[in-house]
């Protein structure tokens, strides 16, 4: 006689105001395949954890955020932010679907003129910019969004008795109805910061003003912010025009498209409150049209989009290093990939599928990563199938700044591949090793060991 | 380790005690250690009438046991300890 | 004349000391004259009273919680639809709403089943943090409101608001704040629980009315009772309550579904000012538990609004009996522990 499968005894108090079965059901389909290729094969061959990236969805959002945006308006750029995800080979494919670069530090600015985008492609954003970014970013006719009053008059001395002129645009900060305002960055609309430093730079004819920023927040759900965003840039467009008869070139939307990650704390599904592309296209495009330009002044809208991007476009393997209980009964899982991969997971609630079967049993737990740190908590409760050690698990849309953010903390930084449009994996960042972290330390001679 | 014997359990895996008024759910090892627990059988002897019923090797059944029966201490469903 | 048969999924099945609207419009389904009605409930919990009704509720299922998701829950009603074969759905509660108004496309197209629901425009436009809003558009009074994240800005409330005011979170709870300084109070002590934004409203004093009404999305009232509540609840629920004979009321209630085309059943709540003024406080998106009423008055809402959701042809009624109490009473059921299991269990009863 065959024997039956075993799964490990299981018992659970049924609660009747708790989520029933049927709550969460898609949450543990399994999910063995990604693009096509078997998890098993993945963490064999590139070991676990892994972050695993998909060109094809890379492309699919690429191509569908303009479409959305090209359908409705005729001049339409995007470039690629770098901070949300700058491994090279990513970049690349944004840069191949005709992306620009946007960066905001002149290590991320490097890193795009070694991925040969041209500098006049490069959008220079941030506060921390030194008179030597500066001059590099002049001297590469790059586009210069100025953050602050110290940095307008470094720029205008570093100008200064010379010929060379410099592109630039402001990055303006408003009310468009949302709380937190982003009052940091930038010069403020409503108190008339704005138009001041606007006169300033018109009057420094080495200075070109070509366009004009801002970047209203991060993940955000209304689309009606981007209107009031849209029309404030519009309006400081028009003034310009009339007070210089200067036509400004570009209007910089930014980013903040939300991702359809779930943020912690919402009771509804990310998947199921955001906003679509084509949403936030019709709000900024429409305001744009019907602002009065005229056809042959429109400006070119330019979108700085990351994580509605690239947050879905690639997943991290982990395995089960341990399965405890706590002292108060609950389970608790150990996971080999912690808050050092997943920085993202103290905001975000993030889905976690199993990769191989289980049976419809589930059970709820909290998920610890390896750190020896107690902040290092994935989920603090997640119904999840049966899990035994060496069981692998697949996190969701950890494309946006978790390959950026991610911290060298007690654990070394693995492998990231990319599954390329025929289902080809490539090795496109190694994982380090203690070399890759000792190369940069230097022992006084005195420490050594004799 | 006794089971309560009053307890009730189905065959869909579902356990109600009729001393406190609560209800459980099980799978199906779950199940099978329990009927073993409530023919007052030993630790050893249950450990090897699952190994015998289900593919399965001792040590995890001896690990995943003892988690287990802890559970069934925590939710009282047990008399007295072993 | 032979009653036509159709299958009606309905959830709040909580028919508790708070309860929710299944039950009453299950009733009033139950009473149609027009069709012979079979009821799935959809439940949260496997202690909601009514699936264990079973001379109301013929067959009921477990669906899973807004909070997992719309793929999760069409998941579920495709399977119990494959069972089932449901005509047409009315949810019930709030928070699930958001999902059910999603998915009514697709489950008109994929499944056949069809719905009344507001369009997610319409939804939205009656929430409480823009309620204001919605009056100035539909031409009905609404308590000046403001949002306010910071307990800063209340010191210059005093240049829009005059005190007694109302401080109010973003889903539940309110105060009346005589004073700044108990504004402030009530601000942080409803913002640690409700998060921000907090709403300040003008206070209105006076009697609160309210009204169940059906629109037909096109402009239509199809039917509006207006009732008084006669005995409250230590939870604010009406215990008993009276409809009521006013023109101005139906009149006001006319404009405001007419004007937002306004899809489904909704419970409108106003305050009649000492003055005589009405003001909506606020408009739930769905019948109000009471909606049994409107049937004992003449207009049976639920049965109308499943005839909009079939396409059919639905006539506004005309009048509605004044003076009918409704008097709420709860009732223990007896319900044997293989009721409990299985809906425990497989999630079906």
């Amino acid at each position: 006689m065959s024997k039956l499968s075993y799964e490990r005894p299981f018992i659970q108090k049924l609660n009747t105001g708790s989520m029933n079965k049927f709550g969460t059901k898609t949450e543990f389909s399994p999910v063995s395949q990604l693009d096509g290729v078997p998890v098993k094969k993945l963490t064999d061959e590139y070991g676990s954890p892994l972050f695993v990236i998909s060109e094809r969805q890379i492309r699919k959002n690429s191509q569908n955020a303009n479409r959305a945006f090209k359908t409705r308006y005729p001049k339409i750029q995007f470039a690629w932010s770098y901070k949300t995800n700058y491994i090279d080979a990513v970049c690349n494919i944004f840069h191949q679907e005709g992306s620009w670069a946007e960066v905001v530090s002149v290590f991320e600015y490097k890193k795009a003129l070694r991925n040969g985008v041209s500098g006049n492609n490069i959008i220079f954003n941030g506060p921390d910019k030194s008179v030597e970014d500066l001059e590099l970013a002049v001297d590469n006719n790059s586009l210069i969004h100025i953050d602050h009053f110290d940095e307008l008059y470094s720029l205008v001395e570093l100008l200064s008795g010379g010929k060379k002129k410099a592109r630039v645009a402001i990055r303006v900060n408003m009310d468009t109805g949302i709380y937190p305002m982003w009052d940091r960055f930038g010069f403020n609309y409503e108190n008339g910061q704005a138009w001041n430093a606007i006169n300033k730079i018109m009057a420094h004819p080495e200075l070109e003003l070509v366009g004009l920023h801002c970047h209203i927040g991060t993940y955000m759900l209304s689309t009606s912010a981007y209107a009031t965003a849209a029309y404030k840039l519009c309006d400081l467009a028009k003034h310009i025009k009339l007070s210089y008869n200067l036509v400004v070139q570009y209007l910089d939307l930014g980013g903040g498209f939300a991702s359809s990650n779930t943020l912690k704390g919402s009771y509804l599904q990310g998947a199921d409150i955001i906003p679509t592309v084509d949403d936030y296209a019709e709000a900024i495009t429409s305001t744009v049209l019907n602002a009065g330009f005229k056809q042959d002044e429109l400006p070119t809208i330019i979108l700085e989009s990351g994580r509605a991007l690239i947050d879905d476009a690639a997943w991290l393997i982990g395995s089960v290093l341990a399965t405890k209980r706590l002292s108060d009964g609950r389970r608790a899982t150990v996971v080999d990939f912690g808050v050092n991969l997943l920085f993202n997971a103290f905001w975000y609630d993030y889905k976690i599928s199993p990769a191989q079967d289980f049976t419809h049993h589930t059970e709820d737990m909290a998920l610890y990563g390896p750190l020896c740190m107690n902040i290092d908590c994935i989920r603090e409760s997640v119904n999840l199938p049966l899990l035994n050690k060496g069981d692998q698990l697949v996190v969701h849309k950890v494309g946006a700044y978790n390959m950026t953010q991610w911290l060298q903390f007690i654990q070394m930084r693995p492998n990231v591949v990319l599954i390329d449009m025929e289902g080809n994996v490539h090795l496109v960042r190694e994982k380090e090793s203690i070399d890759t972290i000792i190369q940069q330390e230097r022992m006084p001679e005195y420490l050594k060991k004799k | 380790m006794q089971i309560n014997k009053n307890i009730a359990i189905s065959d869909s895996g579902f356990i109600f005690n009729p001393s406190t008024g609560d209800s459980f759910s099980t799978n199906q090892v779950g199940m099978e250690i329990i009927r073993l627990l409530k023919d007052n059988k030993s630790k050893e002897e249950v450990i090897s009438g699952v190994v015998s019923k289900f593919n399965v090797d001792e040590a995890t059944v001896e690990k995943d046991l003892s988690d287990f029966t802890l559970m069934l201490n925590n939710f009282q469903l047990v008399i007295g300890h072993e | 004349m032979s009653k036509r048969q159709i299958t009606v999924a309905v959830s709040g099945l909580n028919n508790i000391d708070s309860p929710g609207p299944g039950i009453p419009v299950i009733r009033a389904l139950k009473e149609s004259e027009f069709f012979d009605v079979r009821i799935i409930g959809l439940s949260y919990e496997n202690l909601e009273p009514g699936l264990y009704m079973r001379d109301l509720v013929d067959k009921s299922y477990s669906i899973p919680l807004p909070s997992s998701g719309t793929a999760t829950l069409l998941e579920r009603l495709a399977y119990i639809n494959s069972v089932e074969k449901i005509d047409v759905i009315i949810p019930n509660f709030d928070a699930e709403l958001h999902s059910f108004i999603k998915l009514s496309e697709q489950l008109k197209r994929d499944f056949g089943i069809a719905t009344a629901l507001p369009t997610q425009e319409q939804f939205e436009s009656r929430h409480k943090s823009v309620l204001y809003d919605f009056g100035v558009e539909n031409e009905v009074k609404v308590p000046f409101s403001k949002m306010i994240f910071s307990s800063a800005e209340i010191s210059s409330l005093k240049n829009e608001f005059t005190y007694p005011l109302v401080i109010k979170g973003k889903y539940y709870d309110a105060s009346i704040a005589a004073t700044p300084e108990q504004a402030v109070n009530y601000f942080n002590k409803i913002s640690a629980k409700w998060g921000l934004p907090i709403i300040v409203q003008e206070f209105v004093s006076g009697n609160e009315v309210n009204v169940t009404a059906l629109g037909d999305g096109k402009g239509n009232c199809i039917g509006a009772v207006p009732m008084r509540k006669l005995y409250i609840t230590d939870k604010g629920k009406a215990w008993a309550g009276v409809s009521l004979d006013d023109e101005k009321l139906i009149e006001i209630t006319n404009r405001v579904i007419s004007n937002s085309k306004w899809k489904g059943g909704c419970e409108l709540e106003f305050i009649k000012s000492n003055a005589g003024e009405y003001y909506l406080l606020e408009m739930n998106p769905r019948f109000p538990a009471w909606v049994y009423l409107a049937v004992g008055c003449g207009q049976n809402h639920p049965e109308a609004l499943v005839k909009m959701a079939l396409g059919e042809d639905v006539q506004p009624f005309d009048s509605y009996d004044v003076g009918k109490l409704f008097i709420r009473y709860s009732f223990d059921q007896i319900v044997d522990l293989k009721d409990f299991e299985k809906i425990s269990t497989i999630g079906e009863l």
